[in-house]
C-alpha cells in the first residue's frame, strides 16, 4: 500500500478509536439513560454538569496545548478550527434543541453510542433527529 | 430543599465525562479535526439528497469521517456494555412518541443552530468561543422549562 493510503487507514483508526472513547464514556456516566438526563434537568441529579466540566476541562488543554507544542496533527496537516457564530440561526437553533432534549433526554451522541449498549429504543429518538435534521437542509436558505 | 447533589455517586459521571474529553482531544491531536456530534446527521444525507444544501463541501469532504467517529461511539459503548456492565438489555421508560418528537426538534435545532451538547458545549467551550456559551446557556434554560413543564403535565 502506498504511503498516503496508509496515513488514509491510521487516521480511520484514529478516528474510530476517539469515537470509542467518546462512546464508552458517555456509556460510563450513565449519559446513554434518558432517565441521567431527565433527572438533571428536573433537578434531581447534577452529574451532567461534571460529565461536562471533565470533557471540556480535558478538551480546553488539548485545543490550547496541541497547536502550541506540534507544527501538525500527528497523523494530518493541519489543526482545523470550527468558528461558532451567535445569530438568529445559532439562537432559534439552540432554544428549540433544548426543548427537544428536554423533552426526550437524548441528544446527538448518546442516540448513537445508546445502539452500541442494546438500548434499541434509542432507534426512535435516532430517528427523529435524522429527519430534523433533513427538514433543517430542505428548509435551509440556500447560501 | 435536597441539598444531595448526585445521589448516585459522582465519581462514574467524572471519569466517564474525562473519557469523552479523550475522544474529543485524541481526534485532535492526531487528525486535526474537531469532533462535535451533530454534524453527521447533515452530512450523511449528502449521501442521498442531491439538494445544493447536503452538497457543500463542509458535508461532503466530512461525510466519510464522521460515519466512522459515529462506529466509534457505538463500539465504545459496545465495550463498556460487554466488558464492564455485564451485557444486560439497555432499556429507557421514556414514551416512543416523546423520543420520536423530541428527537425532531434535537436534530432540527441542533443543525439550525450549528452545534449540540457535544459541539456548542464540549468543543465549543473547549476553545472559548462566546457564542458557544450563549448557546449553551440558552439550550439549557428551554430544556429546563421543557422537562419540568412535561414531568408536571405528562406524568
Amino acid at each position: 500500500m502506498s504511503g498516503a493510503g496508509n496515513k488514509r487507514l491510521a487516521r480511520a483508526l484514529a478516528t474510530l478509536g476517539a469515537g470509542a472513547l467518546f462512546g464508552f464514556g458517555l456509556s460510563v456516566s450513565g449519559m446513554i439513560r434518558p432517565e441521567v438526563v431527565l433527572s438533571f434537568l428536573h433537578f434531581q441529579d447534577f452529574g451532567l454538569m461534571l460529565v461536562m466540566g471533565g470533557a471540556v476541562v480535558v478538551v480546553l488543554l488539548s485545543y490550547q496545548l496541541a497547536p502550541r507544542l506540534l507544527r501538525r496533527p500527528l497523523l494530518d496537516d493541519h489543526f482545523h478550527a470550527h468558528p461558532s457564530v451567535w445569530n438568529r440561526d445559532t439562537a432559534v437553533g439552540a432554544a428549540l434543541f433544548g426543548l427537544g432534549w428536554g423533552l426526550c433526554g437524548v441528544c446527538p451522541g448518546p442516540a448513537i453510542a445508546g445502539l452500541g449498549a442494546g438500548n434499541f429504543s434509542l432507534l426512535w429518538a435516532l430517528a427523529g433527529i435524522a429527519l430534523g435534521a433533513l427538514v433543517q437542509g430542505l428548509s435551509a436558505k440556500p447560501r | 430543599m435536597n441539598l444531595i447533589l448526585f445521589p448516585l455517586g459522582w465519581q462514574h459521571y467524572l471519569l466517564g465525562g474525562l473519557f469523552v474529553g479523550a475522544g474529543a482531544a485524541l481526534l485532535f491531536v492526531l487528525t486535526g479535526r474537531i469532533g462535535g456530534m451533530s454534524t453527521v446527521f447533515s452530512s450523511s444525507w449528502s449521501y442521498l439528497v442531491q439538494r445544493p444544501f447536503f452538497q457543500q463541501p463542509r458535508f461532503v469532504d466530512s461525510r466519510a469521517w464522521r460515519l466512522v467517529y459515529a462506529a466509534g461511539l457505538i463500539l465504545g459503548a459496545l465495550i463498556w456494555w460487554l466488558g464492564f456492565a455485564g451485557g444486560a438489555p439497555e432499556a429507557t421508560s421514556v414514551p416512543v412518541w416523546q423520543l420520536l418528537v423530541g428527537g425532531f426538534f434535537v436534530g432540527y435545532g441542533a443543525r439550525l443552530g450549528n452545534g449540540c451538547t457535544s459541539g456548542h458545549g464540549i468543543c465549543g467551550l473547549g476553545s472559548l468561543q462566546w457564542p458557544s456559551l450563549l448557546a449553551v446557556l440558552s439550550f439549557m434554560a428551554t430544556a429546563f422549562l421543557t422537562a419540568n413543564i412535561a414531568a408536571r403535565w405528562l406524568a
